[in-house]
């Protein structure tokens, strides 16, 4: 029972790590542009076969991290420069629109690549050896990326929040998210301020991208799409393009995942003969041991019910700007 | 109003149109057969996503999901009884006994009956999703409906007793044809036209130019907004049944973002609330698409249709954003050069356009 729980919390919080990794980008080009860029999947995708790809050319882990992340940050910004530059400040429809397009691109380009370089569509992830294995402590058994995955997330949230908050780029960012326009006019440089955004979003999706495919153990072009619609929900839970607010959604998504595959073996778990079989049906009716399985349904409903009754995340007010 | 009055014109356009199916039927080119029936369904998936989002401005990316709906709800409608309690041996008992695959001399009247029960199952699913997300506006609810999506397929995928789950839905009569899937594209068509020079097609535009001036002179906002989603959501189902018994077996995956990608991609090309605009971006896009297919074929480059196809789709986004027809309509006597003798002599006048 103790086991049982200890290990459900810590799937809750390694699995928050990696939506905050996402959450947070996701976040800081919102709170900049008012854009949904649902392309930050691909992103992160793009990162795992970067990684992949070095890490099977032989290089080792460092030259291959490296490569992961300068490689991403780069198609992040070209991304920004080609696709978003242009119709900046445009109807918001448009720029979520542009971002599937640029995501269909993304998937798309590595499809291409992967069959040029003759591999299949499916490819094994070589996890490199720190994030393989289990930690074993008493009888819990984590697997390691996931606590390397918390660690990890957690170093890199508290890197971000002291840059955005210390340094004058990360404050300009600020600056520019509050009101884009009294920005420019104490002369930030808008173009600088959304290109450096983008290149720390795509650094993060890039970590993120590493720890998924780490988990996952094999990839595949399309593994973007769920990421960042669970990012998006993280990021609205806590409030939409607040960075802390993206953080705290984060983990809160991971402990709400974990609680319908948590109930659904709630009666598997009970010892024998611990509550009345009345009870015991009872437990089995409302939570199916299927529950788990529904697990995405019941997040997007989720989803919807905070869009309609706390649009300004769990910590914002009630009021909603577009009430027709 | 008045009664239905069908103009000689148009009478003439439909005759025309069905000589060509049967020309078409005639001919045995099973490949353009297959490619009009395609371009049939997906007409009437971009009609709906046109009333649904390109009237109203509300962003659906939902709509697939109700495809989905009614896809299922029809194939599982048509099943023979023998094939039924074989195939989906689970099924509750009031469902089990249901076999829509009478037939009426030539006609699958049972096939028409389980379309119609599809559209409608996906209206009520529609009006209680809509009642509720119309409220959210830009981005907002394009991202609601896209969870609508999700759930749908997670749905789909765990509902094993019904709908098979991951595994393959197949053995669904091969009951579409020309004649079906363009029936059903013409009505699409008409619908949208009716509605779109309608009173309430008025409100919906109203309540999308401006929301706060449509509510001071009366328009009601949600109103509008719910009827263009339900009935968005009636023609998609449509267009999944059709599906259903053209490609006769199916996977919960086929109806996912890829599929809701193409059609806004129709959608936006055409233009965003233009019925024939609508029928232009399905016809250029699916031609691309159909040109691209054949490249990646013979080149084995998989994947640069995909890429050409969303390059193509950001340029129109950043280039011509209103798409190829805004919410203008095509003017079919003009382009037939036929003149109504009123406008004689008067050539730039804007025809009046009555519901």
């Amino acid at each position: 029972m103790d086991v049982y729980v200890i290990q459900q919390i810590v799937n809750a919080l390694s699995a928050g790590s990696l939506y905050a990794l996402m959450a947070v980008g996701l976040a800081l080009i919102f709170g900049i542009l008012r854009l949904i860029n649902f392309a930050h999947g691909d992103v992160m995708m793009v990162a795992a076969y970067l990684a992949a790809f070095s890490l099977f050319a032989g290089l080792p882990l460092p030259v291959a991290l490296g490569i992961m992340v300068g490689g991403t940050v780069l198609i992040g910004l070209a991304i920004e420069r080609i696709a978003y530059r242009p119709i900046r400040g445009g109807p918001e429809v448009a720029m979520l629109l542009t971002s599937f397009a640029v995501g269909q691109i993304l998937q798309n380009g590595t499809l291409l690549l992967t069959r040029l370089a003759s591999q299949p569509i499916q490819i094994a992830f070589p996890t490199p050896d720190v994030l393989q294995g289990v930690v074993a402590i008493g009888r819990v058994t984590i697997p390691k990326v996931n606590v390397v995955g918390f660690g990890s997330g957690m170093v890199i949230l508290v890197g971000v929040m002291l840059f955005l908050t210390r340094t004058r780029t990360g404050l300009s960012m600020h600056a520019a998210a509050d009101d884009l326009p009294a920005a420019q006019l104490v002369g930030i440089r808008i173009n600088r301020v959304v290109a450096a955004a983008f290149a720390l979003s795509a650094a993060l999706a890039s970590v993120a991208g590493l720890l998924y495919a780490s988990q996952a153990g094999q990839i595949n072009p399309y593994l973007g799409f769920t990421p960042v619609l669970k990012a998006f929900i993280a990021a609205v839970i806590g409030g939409f393009g607040s960075i802390p607010g993206a953080v705290v959604g984060a983990y809160a998504l991971g402990f709400l995942e974990v609680i319908p595959t948590a109930l659904g073996g709630i009666a598997d778990i009970l010892p024998v003969g611990a509550v009345s079989p009345e009870i015991d049906d009872l437990l089995r009716t409302i939570f199916p041991s299927a529950l788990g399985s529904y697990r995405d349904a019941i997040v997007f409903l989720f989803l919807i019910l905070m869009l309609l009754f706390r649009p300004n995340g769990i910590l914002g007010g009630g009021a909603r700007e577009d009430v027709p | 109003m008045s009664a239905l009055r069908i103009p000689r014109r148009t009478l003439v356009l439909l005759l025309a149109a069905s000589g060509t199916l049967a020309l078409l039927q005639l001919s045995g080119l099973a490949f353009w057969q297959g490619l009009a029936i395609n371009f049939a369904i997906f007409i009437i998936l971009v009609q709906a996503l046109n009333m649904a989002s390109g009237f109203t401005g509300v962003f659906s990316l939902g709509h697939i999901g109700f495809m989905a709906i009614g896809a299922y709800t029809s194939a599982i409608l048509t099943l023979p009884l023998a094939t039924k309690s074989e195939y989906l041996p689970n099924l509750p008992g009031w469902l089990a006994g249901i076999h829509l695959d009478v037939a009426v001399g030539p006609l699958p009247v049972g096939f028409f009956a389980a379309t119609l029960v599809a559209g409608l199952v996906a209206m009520v699913v529609a009006g209680l999703v809509g009642a509720v997300l119309m409220r959210l506006s830009g981005h907002f609810v394009a991202v609601a409906t896209l969870g609508f999506l999700v759930i749908v397929r997670v749905v789909l995928f765990n509902a094993d007793d019904i709908t098979r789950g991951s595994r393959t839905f197949s053995n669904v009569t091969p009951y579409t044809n020309l004649w079906w899937a363009w029936g059903w594209a013409v009505i699409a068509i008409y619908v949208a036209w009716r509605v779109k020079f309608s009173g309430l097609g008025r409100a919906m535009f109203a309540q999308k130019a401006d929301r706060w001036a449509a509510r001071s002179i009366g328009i009601s906002i949600l109103r509008p907004r719910l009827i263009a989603f339900v009935a968005g959501a009636f023609l998609s189902a449509i267009a999944g049944s059709l599906y259903a018994h053209f490609i006769t077996s199916f996977s919960p995956t086929v109806f996912y973002f890829d599929l809701t990608f193409r059609v806004i991609t129709m959608l936006v090309v055409g233009g965003m609330g233009s019925v024939s605009g609508a029928v232009i971006g399905t016809a250029l896009v699916l031609a691309l698409a159909e040109a691209l297919r054949r490249i990646e074929g013979a080149t084995l480059l998989y994947g640069l249709g995909g890429i050409l196809l969303a390059v193509f789709f950001i340029a129109v986004i950043i280039f011509r954003p209103s798409g190829i027809m805004g919410q203008r309509e095509v003017d079919l006597d003009r382009v037939l050069g036929w003149r109504p003798r009123w406008r004689r002599g008067r050539p730039d006048a804007e025809p009046s356009r009555r519901g």
